[in-house]
């Protein structure tokens, strides 16, 4: 018996548990997009702080992997950490904070800029499953809308936004189509993401708890941001450079740094803004 | 610079510490333990077993003790450890007709075979602070005996369903779901509503009960009867084949007699809305009874108004461990979508004040 | 267990995985690469003895998925069955409600096995299907989610008029079958989403 906690079992969750995540997980890969249910279980960390994603990983995590946790792109966000000492603590895996190191990527809000390859998984975080839920509450009604294809309630939305503000109002969330047959949440990563999603070498995997939902895009399939010709996707991102790095293709946060409106921006994903920053620095010396 | 979130492996266990520093409070105040908590925060316990959906009053109370008596916290702390527990079996249906009572009242009899029995209840009590429990003189209380009645008591709903004034359950030969395996799909049959609704919120059930009455989905309630006592647990092991008692838990049981006005295929009846939860819960028991009837809108032919009687609106939020989480969740860093917002925000304002600069000119 | 004590040593069975806990993660990872990037052959279940005919791979994923939440069919025999359900205590059912289906002979056609609904096509079956060899880089034409451009993969023992049958699930997507070819300790996956073209 593998445990690395005393009284549980290796990576939390008991073996009929992971079997019914995993039966769910396979499905969700050849289903590419469409939401499945599963039994979600209560996990020692509260619903909202990741309980979909946190099982998805228990359930494909292995003595071997490496495991990076990012909550708003960051390593050392007090969430991620409390995630990845989770998994230290149950399954005794290898963590790194470094993308490259890693096999498998929990994340919360953010794809890492560095490019992933095929031999990683990228998990996320899901909170709200449904794509359609502001428009239609009800999951009777989403699934059937979701088994007919019929996903005019939304392009009506994006239409509406064109309509009041020229150009489509979703920041983050916004929704995509997954090898053009399911409409698809993201998570709320920043719409800035989303093309990272689209034929990505990596594997995609999908955990929603409170919701009991999963759902996955294979390697190298299309997922495109919803749309109209005459108002393409544009993704959106504060238009500056990194203090820290000088980037100016990565998504940033916004530091207020006094309160007379002094600001400055910064990388969201830490990793990568650390990497350029030793990179100048060789450079230089 | 903004260092909240960032950097916090020390600021995580400064936390931890000090959470624990404050949970035992003034050193010179004795501590708290768990048999103290087991004893004399009875109902808290009750609660927290119902909530955490597991019937274990020490763990309950050794919860409640860890959450610092945030009874949410502590029914969170009971689920997190039942879902590790292997599952061995389910057990017999449990047989309320003949549970040890305590106390077993009906609003709709002035007596009935069993008798009312009152029992420990504040029904009656007069509502003022009582200074002598601030000093602890902590002599045990005599109480009266009566003889405690025995055998079987029949159920109020069972005397009226001989006259045929009481629509009788249909019987279900179907294993019942197990929300705890499987997530809710909808339409959710009954026995899936009723696992939802034993483990729900005590507020919100409390406030959806109150909105049936309140004319929101409501179907004229009486309390047939309510029951509070122990009753006996079987098991039947596959290699034995047939029961065998584990022990005895702590229930309560709400009946509760609605009116029904008939329907194409149904005469008018009398129908039923069933509460039952851990432990002593007579508000949460009588609360399930309210919103387990006004669930049934649909089957009964009933027109579906209110949310009460909406499964999907009522099945969905009435878990406080998921809605805790979700309503909570809003405090971790949101600051990525956020930036994303401000950016929006900022784009449209400039293509609005453009607008306006070109209208004017 | 499941009414065939005493253990499976006294009842002549082999063992299922030596480490139950660690061997079904890795099985699983197996399973999951080659779901998500069909034709590609993994390996899983070197280390397991299975009755005949079953071999090491399809008793791999059984052991690693099937359990009593699965309904099973298979054409294994009563040797693989009682291996089977005495590791993973799965129920027998007919064919057309099964989770999992094995097929070491001719398999069942794929219309013929769940195939999910509209609103929940996870329901479709796996079929677990044992060929005589898998090769990569020659033979069919895979395409499809999870391939970059194009996938070969050669089934040896694939059965007669496959790539039409798998034509006809591949239309019907969502609703569908998917497929998990095992030889020996090797196995491939054909997720219902991926489009064959004879090489």
């Amino acid at each position: 018996m593998s445990t690395t906690l005393e009284g549980y079992n290796f990576a939390y969750l008991d073996e009929a548990t992971k079997r019914m995540i995993r039966r769910a997980l396979l499905k969700a890969v050849a289903i590419p997009g469409h939401q499945i249910p599963f039994g979600a279980r209560e996990m020692p960390l509260p619903y909202g702080w990741g309980t979909g994603g946190i099982q998805v990983t228990a359930a494909i995590l292995g003595p071997t992997d490496t495991l990076k946790v990012i909550d708003q792109g960051a390593d050392d966000t007090t969430n991620a950490i409390s995630i990845r000492r989770f998994f230290t603590r149950v399954a005794g895996v290898a963590t790194t904070e470094h993308t490259a190191e890693a096999t498998v990527v929990q994340t919360r809000h953010r794809i890492p800029e560095r490019l992933l390859r095929e031999d990683q998984i990228i998990v996320y975080q899901v909170p709200q499953p449904e794509p359609l839920s502001r428009l239609e509450p009800r999951r009777t009604e989403t699934k059937r809308l979701h088994a007919l294809a019929d996903y005019g309630l939304m392009h009506v939305r994006l239409y509406e936004d064109i309509a009041r503000f020229g150009h489509i109002a979703k920041a983050y969330d916004y929704p995509v189509m997954v090898n053009g047959r399911y409409l698809m949440s993201p998570s709320p990563i920043p719409a800035f993401d989303n093309p990272k999603m689209h034929r990505m070498a990596a594997l995609q995997l999908f955990g929603a708890g409170r919701e009991k939902r999963i759902y996955a895009i294979p390697p190298y399939t299309d997922v495109r941001s919803l749309d109209f010709e005459d108002h393409p996707f544009r993704p959106i991102r504060a238009p500056h450079a990194c203090a820290l790095c000088a980037s100016t293709d990565t998504y940033l946060d916004e530091v207020i740094t006094d309160d007379a409106g002094g600001r400055l921006f910064v990388c969201s994903d830490t990793d990568h803004c650390a990497e350029r920053q030793a990179t100048a620095q060789e450079a230089a010396e | 610079m903004y260092v909240a979130v960032k950097g916090g492996e020390r600021a995580i266990s400064a936390a931890h510490a000090w959470l624990d520093e404050t949970r035992r409070g003034d050193p010179a105040v004795p501590e708290l333990t768990v048999a103290q908590i087991e004893q004399q925060m009875g109902l808290a316990v009750d609660r927290v077993m119902a909530e955490g959906s597991c019937h274990d009053r020490f763990l309950a109370a050794l919860a409640i003790k860890q959450a610092k008596g945030d009874l949410i916290e502590a029914a969170f702390l009971l689920r997190a450890y039942r879902t590790t527990l292997q599952r061995f079996g389910a057990s017999e249906p449990l047989e309320t007709s003949r549970m040890r009572l305590r106390r077993r009242i009906s609003a709709t009899y002035k007596d009935l075979p069993g008798g009312q029995v009152l029992g420990p209840t504040f029904d009656y009590t007069h509502r003022l602070l009582d200074f002598a429990l601030a000093a602890e003189a902590g002599d045990a209380v005599a109480v009266p005996q009566a003889e405690t009645p025995v055998a079987e008591v029949p159920r109020v709903t069972e005397l009226l369903a001989r006259e045929g004034l009481m629509q009788r359950e249909a019987e279900q030969d179907e294993e019942p779901g197990d929300l705890t395996r499987q997530p809710l799909a909808f339409p959710a049959a009954r026995p899936l509503r009723l696992q939802n609704l034993a483990r729900g919120d005590e507020g919100f059930l409390l406030a959806l009960g109150y909105s049936t009455q309140r004319g929101y989905g409501g179907n004229h309630p009486f309390v047939g009867e309510i029951r509070v006592g122990h009753v006996a647990v079987e098991f039947t092991p596959p290699e034995l084949g047939f029961p065998i008692e584990l022990g005895e838990i702590g229930i309560t049981e709400c009946q509760m007699v609605n009116q029904f006005k008939g329907s194409r295929t149904e005469p008018p009846q009398f129908t039923r809305g069933y509460g039952l939860v851990f432990g002593h819960g007579e508000r949460r028991a009588m609360a399930m009874s309210l919103v387990d009837r006004a669930l049934r809108a649909g089957e009964l032919g009933e027109d579906i108004t209110a949310p009460a009687q909406d499964e999907e609106f009522v099945l969905y939020h009435s878990d406080n461990i998921e809605a805790t989480g979700f309503v909570e969740h809003l405090k971790l860093p949101h600051y990525v979508d956020f930036q994303s917002e401000l950016e929006n925000l900022r784009t449209i304002r400039r293509s609005a004040e453009q607008a306006m600069q070109e209208a004017a000119e | 267990m499941n009414g065939l004590t005493p253990g499976f040593a006294d009842a002549g069975l082999t063992p299922g995985f030596a480490d139950p806990v660690l061997d079904g993660q890795a099985t699983f990872r197996a399973v999951l690469e080659a779901m998500s990037r069909p034709g590609r052959v993994q390996r899983a279940g070197s280390a397991l003895r299975p009755p005949a005919p079953l071999n090491q791979a399809a008793a791999a994923v059984l052991l690693t998925l099937a359990d009593a939440d699965t309904g099973f069919a298979h054409d294994a025999g009563v040797a693989a069955e009682a291996w089977l359900r005495f590791h993973c205590g799965m129920p027998l059912v007919p064919g057309a409600q099964a989770a999992f289906v094995l097929a070491t002979g001719t398999p069942p056609a794929l219309a013929s096995l769940a195939q999910g609904s509209e609103e929940e096509p996870q329901a479709g079956a796996t079929l677990v299907l044992q060929v005589n060899a898998l090769t990569e880089g020659t033979g069919w034409r895979l395409i499809g989610p999870g391939i970059e451009t194009e996938h070969r993969l050669h089934v040896d023992g694939a059965p007669a008029g496959f790539v039409a049958a798998w034509a006809v699930n591949r239309a019907s997507f969502p609703l569908g079958v998917d497929v998990v070819l095992c030889v020996g300790d090797r196995l491939a996956a054909l997720p219902r989403t991926t489009m064959i073209a004879e090489g």
